[in-house]
């Protein structure tokens, strides 16, 4: 459908007759895929297919964002470790290396039937095959006196860019001997060790500056990724500073008031000098708008990540219902190879090998003291199962630490690589 | 899933399941059934206490005998003293029967004979251990295949008369005519099972000296030329 410019400008009763006009110019019969959300699943996704395809299938990236900023590390810039660019990633190169055709816009809605994909511009775009890496949102009222217009004020910075950016300036504008009150998820919740990493950032650059402030956790759950590491780290490096408030002690019951800036804990008023609410969570919304979720995520099937809902939809990374695998750029990035071989087989004649998926979080405790877990996942017939995991030990040296958190360095560059090109 | 099992060869065969996919630990369905062997000590779920037995929440990569407040056995104190963890395996033997990993053990249990009932009651524990979704390091909730070879080496596509070539090699040992009087038998088997066999012993995951030395010298092309051509003798 090509567009008619006379038409386009002009009248009103004309355009309402037309069609919503193609994003993307005619295909010349090439098959297309669509991947909303430019993280790293997403992003992933399209490269590999689009790399991996020798010019035979069309791919388009929806994602909002001109500038991706990773949630992984994004605690490293809270606690002054990075800066924020060294975060911020571009899709130029997806753009002019790969040929992804990247669109800068939101997916608003789905027609499963049609096969095209809404766009918030106004636009449409058909696919052949969609995939969805839209991560997370939050649910609404999860945290009593919560909402996104508190959240300049209580920022859960668990979608990085300006929120991380805001909630640095807010721990280091704290008072002296102020208290930092995070508000912690329950299960499941993007990056399990991630809030636990933040609190360690968060004492590390009190540390430096304020070091009678105080840091409170109100945890509705009662374990936590890497809790032992945490927990030992925690007493070793910023001993008496952090109190960590699970169920037992009222730590699911919590109200908070962005106005007075207090923490209302299973009956006890915190005064808080900065506060992190990170609510509970469920998949990006356009999963839903797509109708692939099952209450709050999408099921998927073990072997390609296609959603039981619909064969020629597939979702990636945290929006998904993935098994027993976390919730992590790791584990997304691992998805979306899977899930990229698997769209290849099925619109061109690539060959399709078994599933094979894998994880490692790491985690930065305080400067030169890094920890990981993680572990190998293969689809069985119900779910992503873990077949082996490892994880740091309590009583390693600081030269096996340090050589963890160099490790992690290296991943980051990696897997930003693997991402954008 | 076709699974291949010589049997004949059970030392150094290997039991390969064909195509992609873990195993479940087992039905967990089926083992909240067998679960009532259980219930008149043990308690698992949402208020589980100790009772006559301890609770098993959370029971998969615990340490034995941790349960503070429980009054475990001398014995079951000094089979944890002595490192003894909950797992998959340690619990298979415990199930199968107490005594036979914990001598003194006061759980009086007569155990259960049948692996089927002892991996589909261990599923169904399984369900109160945490998630690993939630915390990575958590026990596996599968088995999972068992090998790790890059999928492009299995991708190889063989061509049988190079391997017919290779072969003679082969045949000083193994029957070509698929018998077995003491050398396993290699014709017919799937050619991505030969070709993972020939890797683990060129990785020494297998342990056999002299398949060791031949497949160490064999290329990634050249095994799965023989794969091909071994798979397909009757034909």
């Amino acid at each position: 459908m090509t567009l008619n410019r006379r038409v386009f400008i002009g009248s009103a009763t004309a355009a309402a007759t037309l069609t919503a006009p193609m994003v993307q110019a005619a295909s010349h019969g090439k098959p297309r895929v669509v991947v909303v959300g430019g993280g790293a699943g997403g992003a992933t996704a399209a490269r590999y297919i689009a790399k991996d395809s020798d010019g035979e299938i069309d791919v388009i990236l929806i994602e909002p964002t001109k500038t991706y900023y990773t949630c992984f590390f994004s605690n490293l810039v809270i606690g002054g470790f990075r800066d924020i660019e060294s975060i911020a990633h571009s899709y130029g190169t997806l753009a002019r290396e790969y040929g992804v055709n990247v669109v800068h816009d939101w997916a608003v809605g789905v027609d499963r039937d049609a096969k095209s994909v809404a766009l918030a511009g106004g636009g449409s775009v058909a696919y052949d095959k969609l995939i969805l890496g839209p991560g997370i949102d939050f649910i609404d009222g999860s945290v009593p006196g919560w909402d996104v217009t508190a959240q300049n004020v209580m920022p859960h910075a668990y979608k990085a860019g300006s929120q991380t950016e805001l909630l640095k300036a807010q721990v280091m504008a704290m008072p002296e001997g102020g208290t930092f009150v995070m508000v912690a998820p329950p299960n499941p919740f993007r990056c399990p060790p991630g809030p636990y990493e933040r609190v360690s950032m968060v004492a590390h650059a009190l540390k430096q500056g304020n070091p009678t402030a105080k840091i409170i956790i109100a945890d509705p759950k009662e374990n936590f990724s890497k809790q032992g590491l945490f927990e030992e780290g925690w007493e070793q490096h910023y001993p008496g500073m952090i109190t960590r408030i699970g169920p037992d002690f009222g730590g699911e019951n919590v109200t908070v008031n962005p106005d007075e800036m207090t923490v209302d804990i299973d009956g006890e008023v915190i005064k808080a000098a900065a506060c992190n609410v990170i609510p509970a969570q469920k998949a990006g919304r356009i999963a839903e708008l797509a109708g692939v979720t099952e209450g709050n995520w999408a099921p998927v099937n073990p072997t390609d990540m296609s959603s039981k809902a619909d064969p020629d939809i597939y979702v990636l990374g945290d929006a998904a219902a993935q098994g027993d695998m976390p919730k992590s750029g790791f584990s997304a990035n691992s998805q979306a190879k899977v899930c990229a071989n698997a769209v290849r087989g099925a619109l061109t004649d690539a060959r399709v090998f078994p599933a094979k998926y894998a994880n490692t979080c790491w985690s930065l405790i305080a400067a030169e003291d890094g920890v990981k877990v993680g572990a190998a996942y293969e689809p069985t017939e119900e779910k992503i199962a873990s077949v082996d995991s490892f994880i740091s030990q309590n009583d390693e040296d600081a030269a096996t630490r340090a050589a963890t958190y160099r490790e992690s360095l290296g991943w980051y560059d990696g897997i930003t690589a693997d991402m954008f090109g | 899933m076709k699974t291949t099992c010589r049997t004949a060869v059970i030392a150094l065969a290997l039991c390969v399941a064909q195509g992609a996919g873990a195993q479940d630990l087992g039905d967990a369905a089926r083992g909240e059934t067998l679960f009532r062997h259980c219930k008149a000590c043990h308690q698992v779920g949402q208020g589980a206490k100790d009772r006559v037995g301890p609770h098993l929440n959370d029971l998969f990569g615990r340490r034995a005998g941790s349960h503070e407040g429980y009054r475990y056995s001398k014995a079951m104190m000094r089979a944890a003293a002595g490192g003894l963890e909950w797992h998959a395996d340690t619990l298979h033997i415990y199930l199968e029967n107490p005594k036979n990993l914990v001598s003194g053990t006061r759980m009086s249990f007569a155990g259960l004979p049948e692996a089927r009932d002892r991996a589909d009651l261990l599923a169904y524990l399984r369900v109160f251990s945490a998630d690993p979704s939630d915390i990575p390091e958590a026990d596996p909730t599968a088995t999972g295949t068992d090998h790790t070879i890059d999928p492009d080496i299995l991708a190889i596509v063989g061509d049988p008369e190079y391997g017919e070539y290779l072969s003679s090699e082969c045949t000083t040992c193994h029957r070509a005519d698929g018998g077995d009087s003491g050398i396993p038998s290699i014709t017919l088997w799937p050619e991505e099972d030969f070709v993972i066999a020939m890797h683990a012993y060129k990785n020494a995951y297998r342990t056999h000296p002299v398949m060791q030395m031949i497949a160490g010298r064999l290329s990634d092309e050249e095994i799965a030329a023989l794969a091909a051509y071994f798979g397909s003798l009757d034909q």
